[in-house]
């Protein structure tokens, strides 16, 4: 099944490469990655969704644990948490088929972020599930290029992912 | 007190302990070297990186100290990576501070430049790029801690040119501060309960001891762990030594090249109790039917062995140093004097595969046979020399046939398999343990690929001796091509115009050949007592197979017997 964890790492230079590279030669099966700035600004967080059964699963948090610079691993899977996804889908959309995109946008409550006479950028925030389906609707009108952020997930309640 | 870079990494050196570096100069540690000259720190100059990686690999398995490497940028650096990634597979502990390009030049492609920090990522515990000089003594504190602590490994500091000559006000920090690092020392106390729980029920008991019993210095509490339980004990590779071979209840190595009883006893147990194994596919055959009739106990350090290759139903993890001492404590003597009689049964079963299928092989008369040559360097040592090997038949051998009785005696690469290993390792061992005898078995493959070192060994008066079993092929790779290629010998014969006694004595090292088997035991005799550095060529047949063998994919009990 799909594990979704937090690991918060040392704001450091070369951490994502130890932290890629233990991942791609231990063969561990990775959906997405996704890195940013923490509130303490030695601290990077990176959400990393990974399928694995439970052995396999040990292994990645046991193997990513043992890299010195990472501090933390908290699996968000089996508890309450939000997760989100951001997408940008630039769209074919001339003047005929524009206000069908639009309508579309606003059953997904995405928003519109660039207009010109050949195509639109939408974006959209929202659980995976929820970026394929808008996807798949646009594709009838021809996707030029999507970019995807990758999962980011925090708990819910006043305990963060570093107490946890 | 301002100082530079080069001055820092001397100073914080000195504050480490270290006694001896193994390294080679170059463009861009021309000012470090300059430090240590300043300092007339100790140092063995190797003749390629290489060596001086593997000799400060053997420097550190027989002292239990970090071994501290230095090389310069670029292919000084690269010459290091199969050296770091023999430690890394064997857990060695490792500093290796090496040269890089000035700060203002890296990622220019400039000259002699190598993203050396990149490259050993996967082979290191853990590696810096140093680009500040401030950073050092900090740096350098937390390589060593980082190197000896938890489950040992390389740590590569690559420190960039212009840091070396830069100015710093030093001072070598107390104490490591890291928040992802905090190596186990103690565990679960109450998963020991557990463990002795089926120990007690067990009847089929077997220790299985690995190298973690070297790395942690507990070979001790191994023995009398099985003098407390009177359960019978299979070692891998990596833990030869930790129990001597003369040992009643010591049943051997395991595995691939196993003996007999370790491989059956490892397939009919009903309780595996591994001690700092990591289950290496040599060890396991195929994996499904590993052990299939026991549970699996795993002490180990390294929470990420268990459940890698094994399946474990109980673990203890934490220092050996710790959980060893706490389950022996938990075990009453009283109680565990009940244990002889409900597996005698099991001894007597492990004894008689042992009896009827011990180690051997053909004694024959009109050619040497290397068993015979191991044998008798084992008898001449009377087991107290520090063996090192290269890898590969004649690696296989003396592990089956040299008599160990001490822990820490055996070097080999066990992990990586490294061709050239054994002269560099034999040489750092040696200046490891000046007084002990060391001797170093190397096939003519291996040798050749780090033979410069004989000029080290030369140089320095280390009085290694080594042994060469010339059969003229790459052995192991013949042997498989000879038993599952249908003997098309692809490349593995090294027949050829190499004569090894010119060539050790051109480097300045006596040496001496032997073709016959009259005169063996003389000629041994003689070479070990040599006062200096010595080596002996000694002619073997070609096609002499290593056995038993657990031919690859098999399970542990599917052994080609040989032998008689």
């Amino acid at each position: 099944m799909k594990h979704t964890l937090a690991v918060l790492v040392e704001n450091r230079p070369g951490v994502l490469t130890h932290i890629s590279g233990l991942i791609s030669r231990r063969a561990f099966n990775i959906e997405s990655i996704a890195a940013g700035y923490t509130e303490e600004s030695e601290t990077t967080r990176i959400t990393v969704v990974v399928e694995a059964d439970d052995l396999e699963l040990e292994q990645v948090v046991n193997q990513l644990s043992k890299l010195v610079d990472v501090i933390k691993i908290t699996d968000l899977t089996g508890i309450d948490a939000i997760h989100r996804e951001l997408a940008l889908i630039k769209v074919k959309a001339s003047s005929e088929t524009r206000s069908d995109i639009v309508d579309i946008v606003d059953i997904f409550r995405a928003k519109i972020v660039d207009v010109n006479r050949e195509t639109m950028v939408i974006e959209l925030t929202g659980e995976e599930t929820k970026i394929d389906a808008l996807c798949e609707v646009l594709a009838d009108h021809g996707i030029i290029e999507i970019v995807r952020t990758g999962k980011v997930a925090l708990s819910r309640g006043p305990v963060p992912a570093k107490d946890l | 007190m301002k100082i530079t870079g080069a001055e820092a990494i001397v100073e914080s050196l000195k504050n480490e302990g270290v006694k001896v570096i193994f390294g080679y100069p170059g463009g861009a540690v021309l000012t470090l070297y300059d430090a240590l000259y300043a300092a007339n720190y100790p140092h063995i100059l190797t003749r390629h990186e290489q060596g001086a990686v593997h000799a400060a690999d053997g420097y550190a398995r027989v002292t239990g100290d970090v071994g501290v490497v230095m090389a310069t940028s670029g292919p000084g650096a690269t010459n290091l990576v199969t050296g770091i990634a023999t430690a890394y597979m064997d857990s060695i502990p490792l500093v290796l501070i090496t040269g890089q390009v000035a700060v203002s030049l890296i990622g220019r492609d400039s000259f002699q430049e190598a993203d050396i920090r990149g490259i050993t990522t996967p082979i290191t515990k853990h590696n810096y790029l140093v680009k500040k000089a401030e950073q050092l003594p900090r740096v350098i504190k937390e390589a060593f801690f980082i190197a000896r602590t938890g489950r040992p490994g390389p740590v590569v500091v690559d420190v960039a040119k212009d840091v070396f000559a830069a100015e710093l006000d030093y001072s070598y920090p107390e104490k490591v501060e890291l928040r992802g690092y905090h190596p186990l020392w103690a565990g679960d106390e109450a998963v020991l309960g557990q463990v002795v729980d089926e120990m007690s029920r067990a009847r089929r008991p077997l220790f299985f001891v690995g190298g973690g019993v070297n790395l942690s210095r507990t070979a001790e509490e191994v023995r009398a762990l099985a003098e407390r339980t009177g359960f019978p004990l299979i070692l891998s590779l990596m833990g030869l030594g930790t129990v001597p071979s003369a040992y009643p209840r010591n049943f051997g190595l395991v595995g691939m090249h196993g003996t007999y009883a370790a491989n059956m006893a490892t397939t009919e147990c009903d309780l595996l109790i591994g001690l700092g194994v990591r289950f290496d596919d040599r060890v396991t055959g195929l994996l499904q039917h590993f052990a299939p009739k026991a549970k699996v106990i795993h002490f180990d350090v390294d929470p990420a062995e268990v459940n890698k290759n094994v399946r474990t139903d109980i673990r203890v993890l934490g220092d050996l140093k710790w959980s060893l001492p706490a389950l022996l404590r938990r075990l009453d003597p009283a109680e565990t004097a009940e244990w002889g009689e409900k597996i005698a049964p099991w001894l007597r079963l492990l004894e008689e595969w042992q009896k009827e299928n011990p180690l051997t092989y053909e004694r024959r008369d009109d050619v040497i046979m290397p068993q015979a040559v191991i044998e008798t360097v084992s008898d001449l040592t009377g087991g107290e020399a520090l063996v090192v090997t290269d890898v590969g038949q004649n690696q296989m051998w003396t592990a089956q046939f040299y008599r160990f009785k001490h822990p820490g005696s055996w070097l080999t690469s066990g992990g990586l398999g490294t061709m050239g290993y054994g002269l560099p390792a034999g040489l750092g061992a040696q200046v490891g343990c000046p007084e002990k005898h060391v001797v170093v078995f190397a096939g003519d493959g291996g040798i050749m690929m780090n033979c410069q070192e004989f000029d080290t060994i030369a140089k320095f008066g280390l009085p290694v001796k080594v042994i060469i079993l010339n059969n003229q092929v790459l052995g192991m790779v013949a042997q498989w091509q000879r038993m599952f290629y249908g003997g098309r010998y692809a490349h593995t014969d090294l027949s050829g115009r190499t004569d090894f006694v010119k060539l050790a004595e051109a480097m300045g090292v006596p040496a001496l050949r032997i073709t016959e088997p009259e005169g063996l035991r003389e000629t041994l005799e003689r070479v070990l007592a040599m006062p200096g550095p010595a080596v002996l060529e000694v002619r073997i047949p070609s096609d002499e197979d290593v056995l038993p063998m657990v031919p690859g994919g098999a399970r542990l009990d599917q052994m080609v017997m040989g032998g008689r």
